[in-house]
């Protein structure tokens, strides 16, 4: 959806400030929403990209006032009452009312140890219609669903450089579409084509573009 | 606030302290407590989560990739063939997923990461994206103005080079390999990893030079 979350070239939000000796939490707090997150994920009930999908569906001015782990909290808040895990009286009390559905896994201290990122390649139905060195225009699709082509990136010609194998597809498994796994490509863009003619000649960008995103040019 | 009280379970949701939480810390407490009763979490779990970011996972493990890079000629080619298995071969705590690229700086090309649309961010080589990786400011500009946020970072490049900025938009993750600082031949990697700083592996530093670093 075309949010303000899809800020690439955007202009009037200032410098960036890096913060010295920043630490990994500035509150408690911000741990335990990482934790939570990390934790329930496990149970597999909500997918990366409907959690993006959620943050992206809340109104811009509340995606800005709101910090990262902030989005993650509301998001969280929301979903685990969309799944039945937790219920409106029981935030309301404080405390477990009731027993909810049984998880498919619970997340183990042990399980500490050794985290693992999910794995979002898949086989491969088909050959993948691009190969590195191609040219390829992107589509101009402008969904009010979510998509992982920023806005900037679209209608535009690059190169493909990399095939990176074949990978769950955000816009599809975001809707509840399914994995719908399509080639992933890296694909590079000058500089001038994105942002004009006048451009620095320097300067080139790369999204990673999944196949429907593309088009012989 | 101690630590044993924002952790500790047997508190009633109307504790005497509350009035001091702030909204948000109730929010959180609360949400936890629910999912802790119920048995979807286990806070003992969520500690040692919490502690494996605040400690054990962070860009020290990027840092000794690097370094092993810059020292191992043949180390170096297979993390530019497959990163993921690279540095997977390393016997990390956290795997990374599948899909890690390394992204080499040359005399000709520097490069530098974004996620435009939200923060992606290789969590298992560098740990938790810093602030400014997830502001606003970073992630609106850094495709349209990286020399003026390499400044911002008091990065000044040579006028010759190119600029790569590599937008996270899927489930691959990047790490960028800095160049090796001179006047650091004979060097072992446990030293060179102290010239590897965090933002010289997102893109937005360079790594250390030799005299930055205690003999």
């Amino acid at each position: 959806m075309n949010s303000i979350h899809d800020m690439g070239g955007m202009h009037g939000f200032g410098p960036v400030v890096p913060e010295v000796n920043e630490p990994v939490f500035h509150e408690k707090w911000e741990g335990r929403v990482m934790a939570l997150q990390r934790s329930l994920g496990v149970a597999g009930l909500w997918t990366i990209d409907m959690s993006r999908a959620a943050q992206e569906a809340l109104p811009p001015q509340r995606y800005l006032a709101a910090s990262y782990y902030e989005r993650w909290l509301m998001g969280l808040e929301e979903r685990v009452m969309q799944f039945d895990l937790v219920s409106p009286d029981e935030i309301e009390t404080g405390h477990s009312l009731r027993p909810g559905p049984t998880l498919k896994r619970i997340f183990k201290p042990a399980d500490a140890d050794k985290m693992n990122r999910g794995n979002y390649a898949r086989p491969s139905s088909a050959s993948a219609i691009f190969a590195p060195g191609d040219r390829v225009r992107t589509t101009n699709i402008n969904p009010v669903t979510h998509t992982r082509l920023p806005r900037y990136a679209r209608d535009k010609v690059g190169v493909v450089e990399a095939v990176r194998g074949c990978h769950v597809f955000p816009d599809k498994v975001a809707i509840g579409e399914g994995e719908d796994p399509q080639w992933l490509y890296t694909l590079v863009f000058s500089g001038r084509e994105l942002w004009g003619e006048e451009y620095d000649p320097s300067i080139s960008v790369s999204i990673e573009a999944f196949e429907p995103y593309l088009r012989p040019e | 606030m101690t630590d044993d009280d924002f952790q500790s379970h047997d508190h009633s949701h109307d504790h005497p302290e509350g009035s001091e939480l702030s909204e948000t810390q109730i929010r959180v407490r609360t949400l936890e407590t629910i999912l802790s009763e119920k048995g979807y979490t286990d806070p003992v779990a969520l500690d040692r989560i919490v502690e494996a970011f605040e400690t054990r996972i962070g860009p020290h493990i990027g840092a000794r990739v690097v370094a092993r890079a810059w020292t191992e000629p043949e180390f170096r080619e297979r993390l530019f063939e497959d990163a993921t298995e690279a540095v997977n071969s390393m016997g990390l705590s956290s795997p990374v997923g599948s899909h890690l690229i390394a992204a080499e700086n040359t005399e000709s090309t520097h490069n530098m990461v974004v996620c435009t649309l939200c923060s992606c961010y290789p969590w298992e080589v560098l740990g938790l994206p810093p602030g400014w990786y997830k502001s606003a400011a970073y992630r609106s500009r850094a495709v349209i103005d990286p020399k003026g946020v390499l400044a911002e970072f008091g990065v000044t490049l040579p006028a010759d080079i190119n600029i790569r900025v590599w937008d996270s938009t899927a489930e691959t993750r990047f790490i960028v390999v800095p160049m090796r600082p001179e006047g650091t031949d004979g060097w072992d990697q446990q030293k060179l990893a102290t010239l590897v700083t965090r933002d010289s592996m997102v893109g937005t530093g360079l790594a250390k030079n030799a005299n930055e670093v205690a003999p």
